[in-house]
């Protein structure tokens, strides 16, 4: 495939054939020779629907998906015909990350780490078919798809000023809970407040390096400090949303004359009934997740109290911030000097707004808000912060993890469940895992690596370093 | 008979049988063996299907999500599959049911999570005699 480097960091292949735009790719020139040309072509693909704007985007931890790529960024115009497509969003609807700190020194929680993992793994319910703890009726249901982490705040879940710290406040007004079947309403009602399987975690971390000294100060991080870092999404309730509205848009696709290449970027144009009916489902999906990370942080802080033996309050545990990487948001953007309202889908891509962005609470708006980015089991994270650069090039978008290297086939493979355990043990780091199994789908090789990846970020110009996180222990699903 | 096929970041799902019903069934399979392992799912419990769609490929993939739906909601998993497809010139039928057991942690050898099938590298084919049915499932 024809991808030429146009700047540091920047690979481009140019409109062709069908495609209304150009394609492009952020990564090192390293990262780039290792990127299947399956992604390209999905990447290529999704150029070719209508409305998009710009460039189709490949974020650094690019890999090959099922339609669109992941890690792919694509904004769409209502006005130019702009299509929605649940596809470019994918079945986990706002899965994302949430950061929260604590005024631990990494160092001294060590040796009450298994203790804490062996409670949080009975405090936050976890793995394939697993039921939450907390049970709601469908018209309670209802309030978490209209008003998300908000809804639990009041419920008791978390603090008031936790929501300032999320992404929309932890509530995406639109959401239409009308627009959502009874099916995920029937799979959301047992599943609020459980973290799920898969590449799904928490993990306990401790900040190794501070890039950014000014910033992290007000990210409230520092060198040698513990925090601690979850990943979910929307469980059920969002992979029937997403289910419903492509078989809806599947069927009503030929009636907007619209053609794709492989079935899974079903759209319809955005301001169509099929359209504007998914994006208000679509955004109880992100309320939902948006509340079940918030119960269960709620738990995180109980965990470290019952150890700590002090009240979440005097252990400082804010939360960071809160970042989804799987979501379709109207965004304001200037496309060739003109400043367009764009539907910029992302999947698996964080939004990172620089500073003086309306999108930033007031707490981060001289900085910018904080870019969660997790690495794969056992390796760094890191915490990034927007640019004018990423605004420009990105759609204010940075990687959304490491990405996969190796299918899950291909590592269990290599290496079994235990031995992966055992590798990860001997560095010093606490694991706790619902499925053995699944421990060897996620072992640190089956990922890109993330240092490269944030380099490529860094290079290109999206994204700045803030911090580094090095793992101490974690609980998967 | 069902077999997995490689997928970079999720998995791919193959059944081919001697009937369409057997392809279905078997990729109904190679997906719950995705969560679990499969021989050690009884099938004691059984729930009613009934699927209809305009095309054959959307029927496989809609049994699949309804199959993840009932796994949510009743926390089952399945291992049997009973399954009659028709088609009545306006549109495709699945009628039929799924056997299977509560999910238990200890006896079934959980793996992943599947969030739901997907169109990508959908297949249903007939050659020589020999039905195939497979997607992309979310893992």
């Amino acid at each position: 495939m024809m991808f030429k480097k146009i700047k540091e960091g920047i690979w481009e292949m140019p409109k062709q054939g069908q495609m209304k735009v150009p394609a492009r790719i952020f990564a090192t020139e390293k990262l780039f020779g290792d990127i299947e040309q399956g992604a390209m072509q999905q990447a290529v693909n999704t150029a070719q629907l209508p409305g998009i704007q710009k460039a189709a985007l490949g974020m650094p931890d690019l890999h090959f998906g099922y339609g669109f790529p992941i890690g792919g960024v694509a904004a769409f115009d209502e006005k130019e015909k702009g299509v929605v497509s649940p596809g470019g969003i994918g079945f986990d609807i706002n899965c994302g990350i949430r950061l929260i700190r604590t005024n631990l020194a990494a160092e001294d929680i060590k040796p009450k780490l298994p203790e804490l993992m062996d409670l949080l793994f009975k405090l936050i319910p976890a793995g394939v078919g697993q039921k939450g703890k907390i049970r709601v009726e469908k018209n309670e249901l209802a309030e978490i798809y209209s008003r998300g982490a908000r809804h639990m705040v009041e419920k008791g879940f978390g603090w008031k000023q936790d929501l300032e710290r999320i992404e929309e406040k932890g509530r995406m007004k639109e959401a239409n809970p009308e627009k959502v079947s009874e099916k995920a309403f029937k799979r959301g009602m047992p599943q609020i407040g459980t973290l799920g399987a898969g590449n799904h975690f928490v993990e306990v971390q401790a900040v190794e390096k501070i890039f950014d000294k000014d910033i992290a100060k007000s990210f409230g991080l520092f060198e040698g400090q513990a925090v601690v870092m979850l990943h979910s999404g929307s469980r059920g309730t969002g992979h029937q949303i997403a289910t419903d509205y492509i078989s809806v848009m599947q069927k009503a696709m030929e009636k907007y004359g619209i053609k794709v290449n492989d079935r899974q970027l079903a759209c319809t144009p955005i301001e169509s009934q099929e359209g504007k009916d998914y994006l208000e489902a679509m955004w109880c999906g992100v309320n939902y997740a948006f509340a079940n990370r918030q119960a269960m942080s709620h738990w995180i802080r109980e965990g470290f109290e019952q150890v700590f033996g002090q009240d979440a309050e005097s252990l400082e545990m804010e939360v960071v911030y809160d970042v989804c990487h799987n979501v379709a948001k109207f965004e304001k953007h200037k496309i060739n000097g003109k400043e367009k309202e764009l539907l910029v889908h992302r999947k698996g891509a964080t939004r990172a707004m620089p500073k003086g962005r309306p999108e930033n609470p007031k707490i981060y708006a001289k900085t910018g808000h904080p870019a969660i980015i997790p690495g794969s089991m056992g390796t760094a994270s890191y915490v990034l912060v927007g640019t004018e650069t990423g605004l420009k090039e990105s759609f204010a978008s940075v990687c959304h993890g490491a990405g996969r290297a190796m299918s899950r086939h291909e590592a269990m493979r290599k290496k079994s469940g235990e031995q992966v355990k055992k590798e990860l043990e001997a560095k010093g780091e606490v694991i706790k895992g619902k499925s053995l199994a699944g421990l060897a789908e996620e072992m640190p090789e089956a990922y890109k690596d993330i240092d490269e990846v944030i380099e490529s970020v860094v290079l290109s110009g999206i994204g700045k370093k803030v911090a580094r996180h090095l793992p101490l222990a974690v609980m998967k699903g | 008979m069902f077999e997995l096929f490689e997928h970079k970041a999720d998995a791919g799902v193959r059944g081919v049988g001697k009937s369409k019903e057997e392809a279905f069934a078997e990729c109904a399979k190679a997906m719950f063996s995705v969560m679990a392992d499969l021989k050690k799912i009884g099938s004691e419990e059984k729930f009613d299907v009934e699927i209809e769609t305009n095309d054959l490929e959307s029927l496989l993939v809609d049994f699949l999500n309804h199959l993840l739906y009932l796994r949510d909601v009743n926390e089952m998993l399945f291992s049997r599959f009973d399954l009659y497809i028709t088609n009545d010139g306006g549109g495709w039928k699945l009628r039929g049911r799924a056997f299977g057991e509560k999910i238990n942690k200890e006896k079934h050898g959980i793996k992943s999570d599947v969030k739901a099938a997907s169109y990508h590298q959908l297949k249903v084919v007939e050659k020589n005699g020999k039905w195939l049915a497979q997607c992309v499932v979310d893992v």
